[in-house]
């Protein structure tokens, strides 16, 4: 049980930097109505760019913004095939995923690299650090999603997610909208890359492995705790208390002795029950009238 | 205001699904014009609007809308100068976003957005304003999720969003075919107001003889892609629904010849 508290600040940290990339998959899965597979891949771009700056000898902050450009530029190529080729948006979103595996390789030139005793902005070696770094973070980026989807831009995004034909009814162009979003979406998952890569002090090229499935775990898990309810800024922290939820979950069925080999199966089955239970409530609960179903707000 | 020359459409062309949509269509409305249009299933009333919006693409043929060419401008653009409502009440408005932001959205058609905040204190006012004439109490839930509405009043917030920022064209595609009659019979009603004070040019699609009869200064029935029957003035205001039916008929006789 001691094992399992003392974990709880690292896995809260954890939870922290997972949660800008988890903000980064609710803008295309919530709000544009898009599952972005890009991001598995995009989020080791982002990790392995701000690992080969740092051993460069940039400053791990222009690093961190780098690695943002990075993903932006993967949503792009994402945002291309899928709008102006007419690719579906989750074959074209495996496509980018795809060839970037390739691409991180390239950067790193194997597939991992340490930070040994490079200077980082966060890092598990100092979890009271790491958690008020990880903390401030989170408050600016809900800061600027908060204004940026309150802007006319903004609010054209959110409504293209909701009903394409009477946006572009209204004069807005959706494919722009779309190929925004996937930018923006990459960008902030880009960022969580190079973050979680200065934390662990490692970047590979498996880092983002099953990335989609975690930033969904904690959309879904922060709707169902927190209710998909209040104004935009309680839902978007949900979501990040959602992904600390989710970490501190990790934690705890590791202690509890599952072995990290069976993890991704856990964590499949866990967002497939998630992803169920509007369904699930429905089916089992025909007497009561279900509270909003989770997922469809 | 708006002209049709020799519109051709074919949709799935060289396949068994083959539909000649649209043929040799020539049509011109004048401004001002409240045109009602009617036809049978198939007889190309809905493409023809979905044409002139931009939905599809014309495979021959040229739109011009107060005299400027569109027929190669997408729809987004075309939206500048037109305001929209579809027969299907979800379509022409956002469910989960608020009715002060879906007019927020309708405030900035044929407008460059940007990151000036998607809605002022201005415009609230603006909006209540325009809500409290619909007469249906929207002006107290302006923050509501518009998928809590009925479908007849998200078509009359609909109705208010196409008409916002004037267009040059208002296009209205069977938008209470939908509705109960009770609720249709207000949409109409709120239709032809907001038409007749703001002297928009209309094209409206509908079902019922009766409104085609009653609403508009024009009317036209299409068949088979092309127009086959046009009248305005008193000529117009004369006309019975016997007098429609008939010509129904008739095109269903000169069918049964051709077979």
């Amino acid at each position: 049980m001691g094992g399992i508290l003392a974990s709880i600040p690292g896995a809260t940290a954890q939870g922290l930097i997972w949660g800008v990339m988890a903000l980064g998959v609710y803008v295309t899965y919530k709000l544009l109505d898009i599952a972005d597979l890009t991001v598995d891949s995009s989020l080791c771009t982002g990790g392995a760019t701000s690992a080969m700056l740092i051993l460069a000898g940039f400053h791990p902050i222009v690093s961190l913004l780098f690695a943002a450009l990075a993903g932006m530029a993967a949503g792009l190529v994402t945002g291309f095939l899928h709008t102006r080729l007419r690719i579906p948006a989750i074959l074209a979103g495996i496509l980018t995923q795809l060839g970037l595996y390739s691409i991180n390789l390239r950067i790193m030139g194997k597939s991992s690299v340490a930070l040994l005793r490079q200077p980082v902005v966060i890092s598990l070696g100092n979890i009271p650090m790491a958690l008020a770094i990880g903390f401030l973070v989170i408050v600016a980026v809900i800061a600027v999603l908060y204004w940026f989807f309150g802007t006319e831009l903004g609010c054209a995004i959110r409504a293209t997610g909701n009903n394409r034909k009477m946006v572009r009814a209204q004069g807005v162009n959706t494919d722009s909208m779309k190929i925004i979003g996937l930018v923006l979406s990459n960008g902030l998952v880009g960022f969580a890359g190079g973050f979680l890569a200065q934390y662990q002090g490692s970047a590979n090229v498996n880092m983002g492995r099953g990335a989609i499935v975690i930033g969904l775990a904690s959309v879904i898990i922060g709707e169902v705790v927190f209710g998909a309810r209040f104004n935009f800024a309680y839902q978007l922290s949900s979501i990040v208390a959602g992904s600390v939820i989710y970490q501190i979950v990790i934690a705890f069925v590791l202690q509890l002795g599952l072995s990290t080999e069976d993890m991704k199966l856990f964590s499949a089955v866990t967002v497939a029950l998630a992803l169920s239970i509007p369904t699930l409530q429905k089916k089992f609960t025909k007497t009561k009238i279900a509270p909003v179903a989770a997922g469809k707000e | 205001m708006l002209e049709l020359k020799n519109i051709y459409k074919v949709f799935n062309p060289g396949t068994i699904n083959e539909k000649k949509a649209i043929q040799n269509l020539n049509f011109t409305l004048n401004d001002g014009d409240f045109v009602t249009v009617i036809g049978g299933n198939g007889a190309g009333k809905s493409t023809m609007l979905n044409l002139i919006a931009g939905v599809y693409s014309v495979d021959q043929g040229s739109i011009l809308i107060d005299g400027e060419n569109v027929t190669k401008k997408p729809e987004y653009k075309r939206a500048a100068y037109l305001g929209r409502v579809f027969q299907d009440p979800m379509m022409g408005t956002a469910g989960n976003m608020g009715i002060e932001e879906n007019l927020a959205m309708a405030y900035r058609r044929g407008k460059s957005r940007g990151l000036r905040w998607g809605i002022s204190n201005a415009e609230r006012a603006l909006y209540r304003e325009k809500l409290k004439m619909l007469d249906l109490g929207l002006e107290n839930r302006m923050t509501n999720k518009v998928r809590l509405l009925s479908g007849g009043q998200r078509q009359a917030l609909t109705l208010l969003m196409a008409t916002l920022q004037q267009p040059k064209l208002l296009l209205l595609d069977e938008h209470t075919a939908a509705l109960d009659p009770k609720t249709a019979q207000k949409v109409l009603d709120i239709t032809d107001r907001i038409v007749s004070e703001n002297h928009l040019s209309t094209l409206m699609v509908t079902h019922n003889m009766k409104d085609a009869i009653r609403y508009g200064n024009r009317l036209i029935m299409m068949n088979e892609g092309n127009i086959i029957f046009d009248v305005s003035g008193e000529e117009k205001k004369n006309l019975h629904v016997s007098d429609l039916l008939k010509r129904f008929e008739d095109i269903s006789s000169d069918r049964m010849l051709l077979a």
